[in-house]
């Protein structure tokens, strides 16, 4: 498989003033693939705003780095496997999870949750009446599409439960650009002592272990088909997983950090270890000398290009001195790992690969680390211009009652508990907060002390308008943080584009990169990891932009920690103006299959004041409940709080600060920076939120008593009254349609 | 001075969990064993905790089960020392045939990590000494092997000799035959259970709807012990 274009190849051959060998070619060829190398983003990635005065490491290693207080740290990373997981979900979707989980203990800390955000295309048709969308043709999409979730679920339970880490939240969203795809992303956060953090500190003569699985023929060529479109199912690229194996790495870890055994630490990956010994000997500046024939291998007749790009899973490269050797060996002994010394570190700067006693590869370390970065051209997509002005029309829905069932039915709304509950969130006793009760994943990191966790992403906005979709993203993820009673510490990110060989994708990029850049910098929020997964198409087309943002927030106290659902006799309010941009809601794009308008444009100053708002009153103990207004809106977000809380509510849509033209609108605009929240001291709330200069807010309604029912007033008329058994019924429909599939 | 064993397997995960809960909340000096330490002594009791030993391979618990711990733990529940096996450490004590009855996949096929609630049916054993006869509360469960089966006339010998020791109420999360959560050896000294209650140990949980009676069971255990 030839994997450098010419022009590459000329820079090799240049540099190296002779023509590479075979073998030379496979290893450079996995490294400069997209996937590892970053050709395309690097000079975009190196703009992300990466300091701040907790960053011990920003983006760009394997994971960031975050100084929590008290001598602790906490690392955070994210990645994808799409293509795997679209060619086979189960192994794709685990092997996602092991290499996260790998990146945290190649830093010396202990992954102590994980968190997942996936897309895949439609499950059901949006109604249930709809003949149109029911022909066989859709009927096998759907079907396809719960195999993928079934499947894509399964692997990440199986892999983390067995391993132990908790998978504690995340998010879920459901578009037909995902159709015959999906997109897999799992994070994971690390905790541990500063001062155990590895130093990646080595000198000559120090040695090279490979621990883990045997080096087999799977995921050979991995970084390479996932640097190309999906237009094969190759099943030989995608790795089979191990999560035992993972867990004794895992503890092998762990105690050699304890004996402070370990110099430096690089999990085994994308391109296998071409990318591994490479990237490690340019970071740390040393050369190595590997002898290949020590590489524990599944196939005696395996030939040395199969062994350098092989991808086979739950492996590590662990550098110590070698008078540490016997007790690491005696660590890996117990735990019954296979291991090998690999090779040696010299002070040549070279990788330099041996077998049969003979020189077979050898070429300068930096330049296999560091492909020469690509010029790509870009160019505004003409969608985007027509699609803003394109006329849309959309009857006005004559039972209101239907059309807020039919939107709590909407997987990307919907209850997940059939999705969470196959992940052990609870082992580890980090979990106090359990999922569903607050915004944001909250877990213990010490005494008193806390963090917040979220995902979000929303592909249809980013299609729309990948600039100000992306900004969304951000601030949804950051009202969740602070929904939930967070101060945001970091921001991760992972950019999902199609093939940025096309200007106009590589254009949807370019401005997704420039909203977290404008974002970061506004709020000094800064970038501690990120990854981006291009390629992302199929036959059909590419996948919608879909960057996915994380963040990242510290809770002081437990008295911090705000819930989402509110308690009988709560008064509700509303913090921000509803507008009516409906372009890529839910609304439009779910309900009626329709793609256009104009998207709603997130107002940065707005943003951040009413963020402010939220944590100051929740600081004085003034609200007892919060709760981030996004996909599906207003009438969506209440209606979540209605059924999680088991509490009728009461609302008067006439109190609600907006600009709509039509209800419909002001039920379903996802207009960012709006929080609704609920209190039991209406008159001290009402006297604090008038200080607030420039601040919009409205008291819109009661929480009324158990079971009661969710109802919306609107001129004096009763426009919603939905019985709570029949909205639970609608929100559980996932449940209801993965059971029976 | 009082002394808790808790043996490890490779894949042993929820070890750290117990440990902490032994340690730091009740000041029991403890020790994690691992599997192949052939000779152990005294030790007040054995917890083995639960996650998937030996990767679940062939059948959950059943590598385990022949390890040379699993041999000293024989010796002293035959002794009549305190063992309670939680989740993997139950498929563990069923593998060994210190218990009655076998562990099968969940009649959903599914992992499920859930609260449920949970009654005791037995309260003459050191585990369950603290709570009232037919207590009902509130535990986590985390398994996709847990549903109890045992076959006619077993279920007549236990039932007789009054070894369920913990039921499903209300809703069975596993297709578990009569609801069974827990059983004990016929001398009531060895226990197994699917729910996990070291889980219910943080203070914080009262405040999110949630409840710590599950940790009666450590407590009627250091009670028994300190007899």
């Amino acid at each position: 498989m030839e994997t450098l274009t010419k022009p590459e190849l000329n820079h090799l051959k240049n540099v190296l003033q002779r023509e590479p060998n075979s073998l030379e070619k496979e290893i450079v060829g996995a490294q400069w693939s997209e996937h590892c190398s970053y050709k395309s983003s690097k000079k975009y990635i190196k703009l992300l705003p990466k300091k701040g005065e907790r960053i011990i490491q920003g983006a760009g290693y394997d994971a960031g780095v975050i100084d929590v207080g008290n001598g602790y740290v906490i690392t955070i990373h994210i990645e994808s496997h799409n293509h795997p997981s679209a060619v086979e979900p189960y192994g794709g979707a685990a092997t996602g999870v092991g290499g996260i989980i790998r990146d945290i203990i190649s830093m010396g800390t202990i992954p102590i949750v994980l968190l997942n955000a996936l897309r895949f295309g439609h499950i059901y048709p949006p109604l249930p009446s709809n003949i149109k969308v029911s022909s066989r043709k859709h009927n096998e999409l759907y079907s396809h599409s719960k195999w993928l979730l079934k499947n894509v679920v399964r692997g990440i339970s199986d892999y983390g439960n067995c391993i132990g880490i908790p998978t504690v939240g995340g998010e879920i969203e459901f578009d037909e650009s995902f159709a015959n795809y999906c997109l897999v992303d799992v994070a994971a956060i690390g905790f541990g002592k500063k001062k155990n953090l590895i130093k990646n500190i080595i000198q000559e003569g120090d040695i090279l272990i490979l621990a883990g699985s045997l080096t087999g023929r799977d995921g050979i060529h991995g970084a390479s088909f996932a640097s190309k479109k999906l237009a094969e199912e190759n099943r030989s690229a995608v790795q089979i997983p191990d999560p035992f194996m993972e867990k004794l790495l895992i503890e092998v870890t762990r105690e050699a950090i304890q004996k402070d055994i370990l110099k430096a630490v690089k999990d085994l990956g994308g391109g296998g270890l071409s990318c591994c010994l490479s990237e490690t000997s340019a970071n740390l500046n040393k050369g190595f000398d590997i002898d290949l024939d020590k590489v524990p291998v599944k196939y005696n007749e395996m030939e040395p290009p199969e062994i350098m790009i092989s991808e086979s899973q739950e492996r590590m490269l662990y550098i110590i001195s070698k008078n540490k050797f016997s007790s690491f060996a005696k660590i890996l002994k117990k735990y019954e790992v296979p291991f090998s010394q690999i090779g040696t570190v010299k002070n040549h700067n070279n990788l330099v690969i041996h077998k049969n006693g003979k020189t077979i590869a050898k070429m300068p370390s930096h330049l296999i680390a560091f492909a020469p970065l690509l010029n790509r051209r870009s160019k505004k997509p003409k969608h985007i211009h027509d699609l803003r002005i394109k006329k849309i029309s959309v009857g006005i829905p004559k039972n209101y009652n239907e059309t807020i069932l039919n939107m709590l039915a909407n997987p990307t709304i919907a209850f997940k508990n059939w999705i969470f509950e196959q992940f052990d969130h609870e082992i580890g006793l980090r979990t106090i907060v359990k999922p569903g009760i607050s915004d944001s994943a909250i877990i213990k990191l010490y005494d008193d002390k806390f963090l917040a966790a979220k995902l979000d992403g929303n592909s249809k906005l980013c299609y729309l308008d990948p600039y100000q979709g992306t900004l969304s993203c951000l601030s949804e993820a950051r009202a969740n943080i602070i929904s939930s009673g967070g101060k945001p510490i970091g921001i991760i990110d992972h950019l999902q584009f199609g093939n940025p060989e096309n200007p106009e994708i590589f254009w949807t990029f370019k401005q997704s990169i420039k909203a977290i850049i404008d974002f970061s910098h506004f709020n000094k929020i800064p970038i501690v990891g990120g990854k981006v997964s291009f390629y992302n198409e199929t036959k059909i087309g590419p996948i919608k932009p879909s960057p996915v943002i994380g963040m990242v927030g510290l809770l002081e106290s437990m008295t911090s920690i705000t819930k989402t659902n509110p308690s009988p006799g709560d008064t509700l309010y509303i913090l921000g103006t509803t507008l009516d941009n409906m372009g890529g809601s839910e609304y439009y794009q779910f309900l009626n299959g329709l793609t256009g308008g104009s998207v709603p444009k997130v107002d940065l100053g707005i943003d951040l004041n009413n963020s402010n708002v939220i944590l100051k009153i929740k600081k004085e103990n003034l609200i007892s409940c919060s709760h981030d207004c996004s996909k599906g809106g207003l009438s969506i977000a209440l209606a979540e709080m209605a059924i999680g809380s088991n509490c009728g509510i009461s609302i008067e849509l006439d109190k609600v600060p907006n600009n709509c033209k039509r209800l419909d609108y002001l039920l379903f605009s996802e207009t960012p920076s709006r929080f609704i929240i609920g209190t039991e001291n209406e008159e001290k709330l009402e006297k604090q939120l008038s200080n607030f200069k420039n601040l919009k807010y409205s008291r819109i309604g009661k929480v009324t008593n158990l079971m009661d029912d969710i109802m919306f007033v609107s001129n004096g008329k009763k426009i919603i009254n939905i019985k709570m058994e029949i909205a639970k019924k609608y929100f559980d429909k996932i449940s209801l349609v993965m059971e029976n599939y | 001075m009082l002394k808790i064993g808790i043996p490890i397997f490779p894949g042993s995960n929820c070890d750290r969990d117990i440990y902490h809960v032994l340690t730091n909340l009740y000041n029991i000096k403890t020790d994690l064993i691992w599997h192949k330490k052939d000779k152990i002594k005294n030790y007040n009791a054995i917890l083995i905790p639960g996650g998937f030993s030996f990767g679940d391979r062939l059948r959950a618990g059943i590598i385990a089960a022949h390890s040379p711990i699993i041999k000293e733990v024989k010796r002293l529940g035959n002794d009549g020392i305190p063992v309670l096996g939680i989740c993997n450490g139950f498929q563990i004590l069923v593998e060994c045939e210190l218990l009655p009855g076998s562990l099968i996949k969940n009649d959903h096929l599914l992992f499920s990590c859930k609260w449920i609630d949970l009654e005791v049916k037995n309260i003459d054993t050191p585990f369950t000494s603290a709570f009232k006869k037919n207590e009902i509360f509130k535990i986590p469960i985390a398994n996709g092997e847990g549903r109890f089966i045992l076959d006619e006339d077993q279920l007549k010998e236990v039932k007789k000799k009054n070894q369920i020791i913990f039921s499903y109420h209300n809703e069975d999360p596993n297709g578990s035959l009569d609801s069974i959560a827990g059983v004990s050896n016929d001398s009531g000294n060895i226990v197994g259970m699917m729910p996990h209650p070291e889980r219910t140990c943080q203070s914080e949980l009262k405040s999110f709807g949630l409840t710590n009676t599950a940790m009666k069971i450590f407590d009627s255990l250091i009670e028994y012990i300190k007899k």
